[in-house]
C-alpha cells in the first residue's frame, strides 16, 4: 500500500518537473508592455515587456538594485504613496491597464495582492487579520466570515495550529507562522494574482520549504509572482524565470531552460555564479 | 623583544607581543573599574536626593493626613479645614484639560506623521509645537488670562481648563507623531496592499499598533499638568470656597499649596505637605493603574 | 572550457581545472593503452599488450575518483547551467573513457593469444582501423581538454568511415573462415579485435556528443551516422 503511494509521489514530482520544462505558458494574466519607471529622475526600469502566465508561478531573479521588486511594487500601485516616483507604459489585467491613474486603487488591490519580505502581522488577533481585508471589500455574515478564515487558514495549513486561539493575538506566532498568516490574510480576499517579495528571506530553511510548498500548491487557483534572491528557490518554485539586471529584463523563459542553456551571456554568467 | 617576522599568513607587522597586551589589558580594566564606580556612585547620588525628597514628603505629609483632608473644604487658618474643593478643582480640570488637549493632540500628531511629514507646513507645524512644548508655563498662563479672563471679566475655571490643554497639546503631539512613525512602513503598506483607504489604516493598524506610545503621552500630559501652578494663577486663580462652576474661580491643588505654604500657619502649611503628598502618590497611581490596564489587554 | 569571466568563488574553479585533469589524465592514459594494444596485434609484440593490460587498474580508479568528485560537486556547488553540463558531461565521459580502456585491454590480450597463428592473409585493413580509431581518440582527447566542439564534430562525423573498414572486415574474415576452418580460430578473434575497435569508435563519438552538449547547450542537430551492416550482413559461400 505504501509503496504504491510513494511511486504515485514521484510519479507526480516527475511529471512536474517535465511540465515546468515545456515551453508552452498559459495566456497571460497581467502583459506588461514598454513599461518605465521613475524615482523622480532616475530611470529604475527601461521598457519592460513582460507576461505574467495565469495559474503560473514566475520568478524573477538579478542582483541587488536591477528593479525587480520596483517592477512587482508597480503592479499594484504601491508607488502611488510615495510622490517623486512614477510609472508610465501599460500592464494590462483583463481590459484595465494597471497603470492608468483613473482606476480604482482599493479595487486593483483587491484583485493584486502583496506577500512582504518581513512578516507584517496586524496588531490583532488572528481571526481580526483575517477578517480585515475581506471586510473592507465585502459584506460577510457571520457564519460566512467563519467559513472564510477557516478557509484562508487552512489554504494556507495553519488551520490545524491555530484554531483553538483564532482570538489570541497574532503577535505570538513564530515567524514562519506570521508569514503563513500574512499569506493566509492575502487569499482570504480572493485575488487573482500574488506578489510576492522575498516572502522566506526572513525565514528559517524548514519554514522556507514550507512556504514554497504553499505556492506550488497555490498556483492552481492564484496567478503568482514571486521575487527572490535565492536562485535555488526560483528554481524549485517557478515555471517561469526572468532575470534582471540594471532596469532591464534581460531574458525570459521556461525556468528548465534559464538554468540548464540561458541563451544570453549575462544570465549564465549571473546563475553560474560568475558575477552578481 | 618583539620579533619583526610576520605570521605565516602574511599578516603584516609585528609579531603580537605579549607583555604589551598584557600591560594594556590592566590599564583597560582600571579604566573600565573608575568608570563603573563613577556610574554607581551619580546613580546612588540620583537615588539618594529622589529618595530624600520622596522621604520628606511621606515624613511631613502623612502625619497631616486625617478624614477631615478629604471631607473639608479650606477654611481660615485654624478652623480645621481640608483639602476637598482643591483636590476637586484640580481633578476637574486635569480631566476636562485632559480631554480637550488630547484629541487636538493626536489628530496634529497624525497629520504630522501620515500626512504631511516632510512639506513646509508640517515642519513648521512640527517646530511652533516643539517651542510650546518648553514654553513657560506662565506665558501660557498670561495668554489665556488675555483670551478667557480680561474679556469676561472675570477669572474662571474653564479658563484654567484651556491653559491646561494648551499645555497638553504639545506632549500629546510629540509623542503620537514619534510613536507613528515608528511604526515600519511594511505594516502600512500591508493595509494598503489590501484595499485600505488611508484613514482605516491608520486608525484601525496604525492607532492600534502605537497605542502603547500614545497613551504614556497623554499620562506624561496628565503628570504633568496636574503640578501646574503658574497657569492656573491667571485663570483659575483658585477658590476657598466650595465651586464646582466653571464659570467661576475654581480651587485646585497646587495654587492652594501655593497659598499654604508660604503663609505663617502651622495648619496651613501642614495641608500644603499633605497636598504635595497627594499630587505625587496620585500621578504614580495614575501612572502604575495604566500600566497594568495596558498590560492584561496585550 | 575557456569562460569569459571566472566564478567569484575561486575555489569553484579551481575545483573545475582539477575535473578536467583528471579526465585529461584518464584520457592520456587509455590512449597510450590503444597505442601500445595496435601495436601488439600489428607487431606480435607481447611486451606491448602486457603494459596495455597493466593499465587498465589505473583507469578504473581514476573513473571511481571522477564519479566521487562529481557527486561531491553536485552536493556541494549546486552548479547550474555551463557548470552544471559539464559536471554531468564529466560524469558520461568518465564512463566512456573507462569503456575505452577496457578494450583496449581486451584488444592487447586477444593479441597475445593471436601471436600463436601464422596469419597466411595481411593485416593491413585491420592495421588501417586501428590507426583511424587512435586517431579519432587523440582528437576528442584533445577536444575534451580545450572544449572544441568544431573538432569534437569532426570526430562525430568520421565515425562512418570506421564503420565502414569494420563492415569490409568482417565480410573478409568471413571469408577466411569459410575457405579454411583452420582459419576459423585466429579470424574469431581477429573479428573480436575488430569489434573492439569499432567499439572505442563508438565510444570516442559519445564523447564528441556529450563535450557538444556540455559547451553548446544543445543536442548535435543531425542524425548520429550509424553505418554499421554487419549485423545483418549474410555472407553466402560461393559456389
Amino acid at each position: 500500500m505504501s509503496m504504491t503511494t510513494e511511486s504515485t509521489q514521484q510519479n507526480a514530482s516527475f511529471g512536474n518537473i517535465q511540465a515546468r520544462a515545456t515551453s508552452t505558458m498559459n495566456p497571460a494574466k497581467i502583459a506588461i508592455r514598454n513599461l518605465d519607471f521613475f524615482y523622480g529622475d532616475h530611470r529604475a526600469l527601461k521598457a519592460i515587456a513582460l507576461d505574467l502566465p495565469e495559474r503560473q508561478v514566475t520568478g524573477m531573479i538579478g542582483p541587488s538594485g536591477c528593479g525587480k521588486s520596483t517592477l512587482l511594487r508597480v503592479l499594484n500601485r504601491m508607488y502611488d504613496l510615495y510622490p517623486g516616483q512614477r510609472a508610465t507604459g501599460e500592464a494590462m489585467m483583463d481590459d484595465m491597464n494597471i497603470i492608468d491613474p483613473k482606476i480604482d486603487l482599493n479595487a486593483l488591490r483587491a484583485r493584486v495582492g502583496m506577500v512582504f519580505q518581513k512578516p507584517t502581522p496586524f496588531p490583532m488577533t488572528i481571526f481580526e487579520n483575517i477578517a480585515f481585508g475581506v471586510k473592507l471589500h465585502e459584506k460577510l455574515s457571520k457564519s460566512a466570515m467563519d467559513e472564510r478564515v477557516e478557509w484562508s487558514l487552512t489554504r494556507t495549513a495553519l488551520w490545524g495550529e491555530v484554531k483553538d486561539r483564532l482570538h489570541s493575538s497574532a503577535m505570538g506566532l513564530s515567524g514562519g507562522q506570521q508569514q503563513r498568516l500574512c499569506i493566509a490574510r492575502t487569499i482570504a480576499v480572493r485575488p487573482d494574482v500574488i506578489l510576492l517579495d522575498e516572502p522566506t528571506s526572513a525565514l528559517d530553511p524548514i519554514s522556507t520549504l514550507k512556504i514554497e510548498e504553499l505556492i506550488d500548491e497555490l498556483k492552481h487557483d492564484f496567478t503568482i509572482a514571486i521575487v527572490t534572491h535565492n536562485m535555488q528557490q526560483a528554481a524549485r518554485c517557478a515555471d517561469q524565470v526572468a532575470f534582471f539586471y540594471l532596469g532591464e529584463m534581460v531574458e525570459c523563459a521556461p525556468a528548465a531552460q534559464i538554468f540548464t542553456s540561458p541563451k544570453q551571456k549575462r544570465t549564465q554568467e549571473y546563475v553560474t555564479g560568475r558575477f552578481g | 623583544m618583539s620579533a619583526t617576522t610576520s605570521t605565516a599568513r602574511g599578516i603584516p607587522g609585528a609579531r603580537k607581543d605579549l607583555t604589551v597586551a598584557r600591560a594594556l589589558g590592566r590599564r583597560r580594566h582600571l579604566t573600565n573599574t573608575i568608570v563603573k564606580v563613577a556610574c554607581v556612585a551619580a546613580t546612588v547620588l540620583g537615588m539618594v536626593l529622589l529618595a530624600s525628597i520622596l522621604l520628606s514628603l511621606i515624613w511631613r505629609g502623612a502625619a497631616g493626613i486625617s478624614l477631615t483632608v478629604f471631607t473639608h473644604t479650606t477654611k481660615p487658618p485654624g478652623s480645621g479645614g481640608g483639602l476637598l474643593n482643591a483636590i476637586v478643582g484640580t481633578l476637574i480640570q486635569t480631566v476636562i484639560g485632559t480631554a480637550v488637549g488630547t484629541p487636538i493632540g493626536l489628530m496634529v500628531g497624525t497629520y504630522l506623521a501620515e500626512y504631511g511629514r516632510s512639506s513646509p507646513l508640517a515642519n513648521t507645524v512640527r517646530f511652533v509645537s516643539d517651542i510650546l512644548l518648553s514654553a513657560p508655563s506662565i506665558l501660557i498662563g498670561l495668554f489665556v488670562y488675555e483670551i478667557a479672563v480680561e474679556p469676561f471679566g472675570g477669572f474662571s475655571g474653564i479658563a484654567g481648563c484651556i491653559a491646561l490643554a494648551i499645555i497638553v497639546i504639545p506632549i500629546v503631539v510629540r509623542t503620537t507623531e514619534d510613536m507613528l512613525s515608528l511604526i515600519t512602513p511594511a505594516l502600512r503598506e500591508a493595509a494598503i496592499g489590501l484595499g485600505a483607504p488611508k484613514y482605516k489604516v491608520i486608525v484601525q493598524i496604525c492607532y492600534r499598533s502605537a497605542m502603547d506610545g500614545i497613551v504614556t503621552g497623554v499620562l506624561l500630559a496628565v503628570a504633568r499638568i496636574a503640578g501646574e501652578t503658574a497657569p492656573l494663577l491667571f485663570t483659575s486663580l483658585g477658590n476657598l470656597n466650595w465651586s464646582i462652576s466653571l464659570g467661576q474661580p475654581m480651587a485646585s491643588l497646587p495654587v492652594t499649596i501655593y497659598q499654604y505654604a508660604g503663609s505663617a500657619f502651622e495648619d496651613w502649611v501642614q495641608l500644603a505637605w499633605v497636598g504635595a503628598l497627594l499630587i505625587t502618590f496620585g500621578v504614580l497611581a495614575i501612572n502604575i493603574a495604566a500600566r497594568l490596564l495596558l498590560r492584561r489587554g496585550k | 572550457m575557456a569562460e569569459a569571466t571566472e566564478h567569484l568563488v575561486k575555489s569553484f574553479d579551481t575545483d573545475l581545472k582539477r575535473l578536467r585533469d583528471m579526465l585529461t589524465e584518464m584520457g592520456g592514459i587509455v590512449e597510450s593503452q590503444l597505442v601500445m594494444a595496435s601495436a601488439a596485434v600489428m607487431n606480435r609484440d607481447n611486451e606491448a599488450a602486457t603494459r596495455a593490460v597493466a593499465d587498465d587498474p589505473k583507469v578504473d580508479a581514476l573513473e571511481h575518483e571522477v564519479e566521487q568528485f562529481v557527486i561531491r560537486m553536485l552536493a556541494l556547488r549546486q552548479p547550474m547551467a555551463v557548470d552544471l553540463r559539464q559536471v554531468v558531461a564529466a560524469l558520461k565521459v568518465t564512463g566512456d573513457l573507462e569503456r575505452i580502456g577496457d578494450y583496449a585491454a581486451n584488444v592487447a590480450k586477444r593479441s597475445i593469444v593471436l601471436g600463436q597463428f601464422n596469419l597466411p592473409y595481411s593485416l593491413t585493413g585491420l592495421g588501417h582501423m586501428a590507426s583511424l580509431v587512435q586517431e579519432q581518440l587523440k582528437s576528442i582527447i584533445d577536444a575534451l581538454g580545450s572544449s572544441d566542439t568544431a573538432k569534437a564534430l569532426e570526430v562525430w562525423r568520421s565515425d562512418q568511415v570506421v564503420d565502414d573498414i569494420y563492415n569490409a572486415l568482417f565480410r573478409e574474415l568471413i571469408t577466411y573462415m569459410m575457405e579454411d576452418p583452420r582459419n576459423i580460430t585466429p579470424c574469431t578473434h581477429l573479428l573480436f579485435i575488430a569489434k573492439n575497435l569499432e567499439r572505442i569508435g563508438d565510444h570516442a563519438t559519445n564523447i564528441a556528443e556529450t563535450i557538444y552538449y556540455a559547451v553548446e547547450g544543445e543536442v548535435i542537430p543531425d542524425i548520429r551516422p550509424k553505418g554499421t551492416s554487419a549485423a545483418y550482413a549474410v555472407v553466402r559461400p560461393k559456389d
